[in-house]
């Protein structure tokens, strides 16, 4: 995009500003629109599995239901609690909504179309998830409540405990693939399988990985089974307890939009990305974001699938599953297949 | 521009710095203390270490710092009490102030006269020509030191060991810890039963 810059007749700073600035743009307008829907979608899917109707009286079907939520909360009164720690209670859903949207920058969304093309991609998308447990954090200390709380320790430690996994996982990918940018471990992945399936879940190491890496997704959002940071029944809603108006709504739209980024890490680093399922040349036919945003969305359904059918875990299962059975079982894992590639790859011992 | 970017970095490091040691709320503290970290990790991708500025935002921000506001957020902190100690630790904190100068001191001038052979004098990363930062790094991790990293790493594992040695209890707690095994064995007719009480009669248990 800065060559078109370039040729608008602008000098090569200047058109890389306004390119990225661009990018920037054209990447957290449609996601916003994306957790609009998504969010929508979720319901819908919810009620479905509930045998329930969801969301139909706002537009057509009731797709405009999360819009008009949106201006309902737009113009609610912003409550600041007067015991609340003001300064970090007003930072609080900021950092969160920030947070949600950073990570996006190193996303491929198609064979060059990414913002910044770094060569520690993942290790950016990993430091800036484990940035999203302050915001909650922050949250709930600053509100100087009970509830927010008790909320603000479950996160912590339940972000820190399986970032421990989701770290050692995707040690196992970056070694199959070579490298930490996420544009190499999408090509890594082409005709993987038995040479005609693309994608790393197709192989008997990476797979249970992939299982691992989506549960632990799901515990990393805070989404069912894992929401103990937001259990109804025990802490009324979490750190979101005090929070009214617009800074609920940005911790709404952050933790969806972090939904949306672990089910595009889901398809960046098991399903081929932008590649399709399979490698034979018709597919290729349909452009490559296609792929991507329909592999991503099948996560997205699978994300609202388990919201609807599993109940909460208790906490001390929560920590149990996270530090006894996931790092153990990451940690053999990084384990074989490092032994595995020394002997296929490397040949043998050094 | 980069020379821009490199004096907001470090000024906002030092202001943030700064903040840590005279913030009066120890929460307050451990968010300037993450700032600062931020900084640090954005002064390193200036001058190119871009593998060694996620790692610290990975392991300090991520981590430590998480850590450290979980703990200090739990305490109940007496604000006027703490004051009250800060005179009589003053002299200690003094010392271990000087120390460690006088340690990064002795460690750039020997670095700067180039008893240590860490890459350029003059300051700079030197990675290999042609590899990326990681490659680099790990070039010279696991050839030219690798007997100091498997020390370091052995040193962590003995640490690893005491932390589990201090914290282990044993399974010899009456009340009993909870068996998972059990609860996963266990099926709705060991704890469940069906009854039919006659009409005004209780069940018995």
């Amino acid at each position: 995009m800065t060559d078109f810059f370039i040729s608008l007749g602008m000098d090569a700073g200047w058109a890389f500003f306004v390119a990225s600035l661009a990018g920037v743009l054209l990447i957290a307008f449609p996601l916003m629109l994306a957790v609009a829907i998504v969010i929508y979608c979720d319901r819908k899917i919810w009620a479905a599995i509930n045998l329930r109707r969801g969301p139909n009286v706002v537009g057509p079907f009731g797709i405009l239901q999360s819009f008009a939520d949106g201006l309902k909360v737009f113009l609610q009164e912003t409550i600041i609690p007067s015991a609340s720690n003001k300064g970090i209670f007003i930072l609080a859903p900021i950092i969160t909504f920030t947070v949600a949207l950073l990570a996006w920058a190193v996303i491929p969304f198609d064979a060059g179309v990414v913002l910044a093309d770094i060569n520690v991609g993942l290790l950016y998308i990993l430091a800036i998830s484990s940035l999203s447990v302050y915001g909650v954090t922050m949250a709930g200390w600053a509100s100087n409540s009970k509830y927010p709380f008790f909320s603000a320790m479950r996160a912590a430690a339940q972000m820190i405990s399986y970032e421990v996994s989701i770290g050692f996982i995707l040690v196992c990918v970056v070694l199959y693939a070579g490298t930490f940018n996420l544009t190499g471990i999408v090509e890594a992945q082409r005709g993987h399988g038995l040479g005609i399936v693309n994608g790393y879940w197709f192989n008997i190491l990476l797979f249970p990985m992939w299982v691992m890496f989506f549960i632990s997704a799901l515990a990393e959002t805070q989404r069912v089974p894992f929401d103990l940071t937001e259990a109804e029944s025990e802490l009324v809603a979490g750190y979101q307890t005090e929070y009214s108006s617009m800074a609920f709504a940005l911790f709404w739209l952050g933790e969806y939009a972090n939904i949306l980024l672990m089910c595009a890490l889901n398809t960046l680093l098991f399903f081929g990305g932008w590649l399709p399922p399979v490698d034979w040349e018709p597919l290729y036919a349909v452009p490559g974001f296609i792929w991507f945003f329909a592999k991503t969305f099948f996560f997205f359904f699978m994300f609202s699938w388990v919201m609807a059918t599993v109940p909460r875990y208790r906490y001390d299962q929560l920590m149990r599953l996270g530090w006894k059975v996931f790092l153990p079982l990451s940690l053999v894992f990084v384990f074989l297949i490092s032994g595995w590639l020394m002997l296929t790859r490397y040949g043998g011992a050094a | 521009m980069t020379v821009f970017a490199f004096y907001l970095f470090a000024a906002l490091m030092i202001a943030s710095a700064a903040f840590t040691i005279f913030a009066r709320n120890p929460v307050h503290s451990v968010l300037w203390l993450i700032l600062a970290f931020f900084n640090a990790a954005g002064l390193m991708v200036i001058v190119g270490a871009e593998f060694l500025a996620m790692l610290l935002v990975v392991v300090y921000v991520g981590a430590v710092a998480v850590l450290f506001l979980f703990v200090v957020m739990m305490l109940n902190i007496d604000y006027a009490e703490m004051r009250a100690g800060f005179m009589k630790n003053a002299p200690l904190g003094v010392a271990v102030a000087v120390i460690l100068l006088a340690e990064l001191v002795l460690g750039v001038g020997a670095y700067r006269a180039g008893a240590l052979d860490l890459g350029t004098p003059d300051g700079s990363a030197a990675p290999l020509v042609g590899e990326s930062n990681i490659e680099s790094i790990g070039a010279l991790l696991y050839g030219q030191y690798l007997f100091l990293f498997e020390v370091a790493g052995i040193i962590l594992l003995v640490a690893m060991i005491g932390a589990i040695v201090l914290t282990h209890r044993g399974n010899t707690n009456p009340r009993g810890m909870q068996d998972i095994g059990k609860q996963n064995r266990r099926r709705p007719e060991e704890a469940t039963r069906n009854v039919k009480p006659e009409i005004g009669q209780g069940v018995e248990l």
